[in-house]
């Protein structure tokens, strides 16, 4: 069961030659710069393109091949652009009921007022599409496109056209819609935030070709991933979250280890009323990992760590990035000068202990 | 002054045939300029820019030249009628059928134009975002083409009525004065004018005058309330 696309298409000076089998669970990242054509892939998959020579099925279904093209309307795909693109002679309950009543009844797994209590659209209702802000606007987008309870939900840059501040209110509600409806779901994006925080796999993309798609976890393991180009090595864990005492503190742990971490203001406005969270991910920066030989206990660094070093990679800048391995298998990068790392004499499969200085909850 | 306006039966009929002149013209108009600028507005292959040229021909051509074309096609040693003859039809020249087919091309300009302009603006957007949500053509044509350009359907229907409305060249060299079935409002003023009789022609012109510009007041009120509607959307 999943998505296979195969294109060759050649348009002006840019061609898209590909043939990939995208997971049909969870969410993919389709990550790249712009004008890598992650965009036209996402139009192909939609039947936008009919121009273009591809041959597309989902879970067995052939959409797209030499001689059929089944259009977007038989398709099933909920589409969300960059714009939010609501159609704008309707109000925002039209917009959001144009397309449940398309959906035929059998087909309608996610009820109205779900979608509604998820991405908070009560208070929005009454409202014309003109009163809305930007982060307002893609929400009621993103619910609208749910409201056909899609088999297959294609966000295209979805938060790009948004503010730094409009952006972080929406990407929990993105994060939560992902989960919570279990909608197969390709995300196009070059942001790293948005990756980490929303994609199980990724395709990394370049020049109209992708890469093979790997899961999050693999992608993080490679020193040069395109993934950290912007703010350096970063790791994520998965575990879950338990909200202790005030301000937002709580406990991350996994089956082997726990951090004392704390979660933002919008995290706890968004999950009011509940205190334990299942299958979050713990986001880490590698330059705010350090390590010691032995546990140290006068340092104010709470969160230490057991670990193994898995990998050594000397980077051009003089600093080395060391892959560690937790006791419960999950991987976290350390970013150290060379000299700290011949001074410590660290070697592959050597016990050390990470210390954490700093970790964001996602989700 | 009281029986300024005592309009003559000759002139109620030209009054009537005109107004149906114009209502025949504008619905078929809207039937054959909607798709044609639908599809004038999606395309830029040389032949799009070709029938683009033929549709603004009326626009440019003296309403004579068309006329005598129109004359020559749809009289009876005409290629079209003569079809029409041999098919036991009648051919179109100074009939009321060939003055409707004339005002047809005379007027489709008027018509396309603001469709097309309407339906360019539209964008692909609405259309895509509607057919994701379900929505198959026939759907989209009437729930998001349709009122998304209203303004546009609106103003080419008014401008192709009025427009039709003020025809003369072309009707004249195609369809004569024939009372109730050629002789429009604008030929018979011409008749009036020609025996000098200036104020029966004043009462007509008059009318004609005061309608006409009733009629752009209303489209261009339209579109400037709309430009600032649109403004103000964009600056919101």
């Amino acid at each position: 069961m999943s998505l296979n696309v195969s294109v060759n298409w050649q348009r002006d000076a840019f061609c898209l030659q590909l043939a990939q089998s995208f997971p049909s669970k969870g969410v993919t990242a389709l990550y790249g710069p712009s004008g890598c054509g992650k965009t036209s892939l996402l139009r192909i998959v939609a039947g936008l393109e009919r121009g273009a020579m591809s041959n597309v099925s989902f879970n067995g279904v052939d959409w797209q091949n030499e001689s059929l093209c089944v259009p977007l309307e038989k398709r099933r795909i909920g589409l969300v652009f960059q714009e939010a693109s609501l159609l704008p002679h309707l109000d925002v309950r039209a917009n959001l009921e144009y397309g449940w009543r398309r959906t035929k009844p059998a087909q309608r797994r996610l009820a109205p007022e779900e979608i509604y209590r998820m991405l908070a659209l009560e208070s929005l209702l009454q409202h014309r599409t003109d009163q809305l802000s930007g982060g307002q606007r893609q929400r009621v987008a993103l619910g609208r496109a749910l409201m056909t309870s899609p088999d297959l939900l294609l966000l295209d840059e979805p938060l790009a056209a948004l503010d730094a501040v409009a952006k972080r209110q929406i990407l929990p509600y993105l994060a939560r819609v992902v989960r919570d409806t279990e909608t197969p779901t390709l995300l196009v994006t070059h942001s790293t935030d948005e990756v980490l925080r929303l994609a199980d796999h990724i395709g990394f993309m370049e020049n109209g070709s992708v890469a093979p798609v790997v899961r999050l976890a693999e992608a993080l393991q490679d020193p040069s991933s395109p993934l950290f180009a912007d703010e350096g090595a970063v790791s994520v864990l998965q575990g879950q979250f338990v909200i202790e005492g005030n301000g937002g503190w709580g406990m991350f742990s996994t089956t082997s280890y726990h951090l004392h971490v704390r979660s933002s203001p919008e995290y706890m406005s968004l999950h009011s009323g509940s205190t334990a969270f299942q299958n979050h991910r713990l986001q880490i920066y590698a330059r705010d990992v350090s390590i010691a030989l032995t546990d140290p206990t006068q340092i104010s660094i709470q969160n230490h760590l057991a670990a193994k070093i898995s990998g050594l990679t000397e980077k051009d800048d003089g600093l080395v990035l060391v892959r560690l391995t937790l006791a419960d298998g999950q991987l976290l990068m350390a970013e150290l000068t060379s000299a700290s790392v011949s001074r410590l004499g660290l070697i592959l499969g050597m016990p050390v202990w990470a210390l954490v200085k700093s970790a964001a909850l996602l989700q | 002054m009281s029986d300024f306006f005592a309009f003559t039966p000759a002139d109620w009929q030209a009054i009537w045939l005109t107004l149906k002149l114009c209502f025949i013209t504008t619905l078929l108009l809207m039937l054959l300029a909607t798709p044609l600028a639908w599809w004038l507005a999606r395309g830029g292959s040389w032949f799009h820019t070709v029938v683009q040229s033929l549709v603004a021909l009326p626009l440019v051509l003296p309403p004579t030249v068309l006329g005598f074309y129109l004359l020559i096609l749809l009289g009876p040693q005409g290629w079209i009628g003569q079809t029409l003859e041999s098919m036991g039809l009648n051919h179109l020249a100074f009939s009321f059928n060939g003055i409707v087919v004339a005002s047809l091309i005379y007027s489709l300009p008027f018509a396309v134009q603001p469709l097309q302009d309407a339906f360019g603006r539209l964008g692909h957007r609405p259309l895509e975002v509607a057919a994701s949500l379900g929505a198959s053509p026939m759907d989209r044509l009437l729930t998001v083409v349709f009122p998304l350009c209203r303004g546009g359907l609106v103003t080419a229907a008014t401008l192709s009525f009025a427009h039709t409305m003020g025809e003369f060249g072309v009707i004249l060299m195609l369809g004569g004065s024939i009372p109730g079935e050629t002789r429009v409002l604008s030929v018979m003023i011409y008749d009036y004018a020609e025996a000098l009789d200036f104020q029966n022609a004043h009462r007509l012109s008059l009318l004609m005058l005061v309608f006409s510009f009733l009629i752009l007041v209303a489209v261009y009120g339209r579109q400037r309330r709309f430009s600032l509607f649109a403004q103000r959307n964009v600056n919101s």
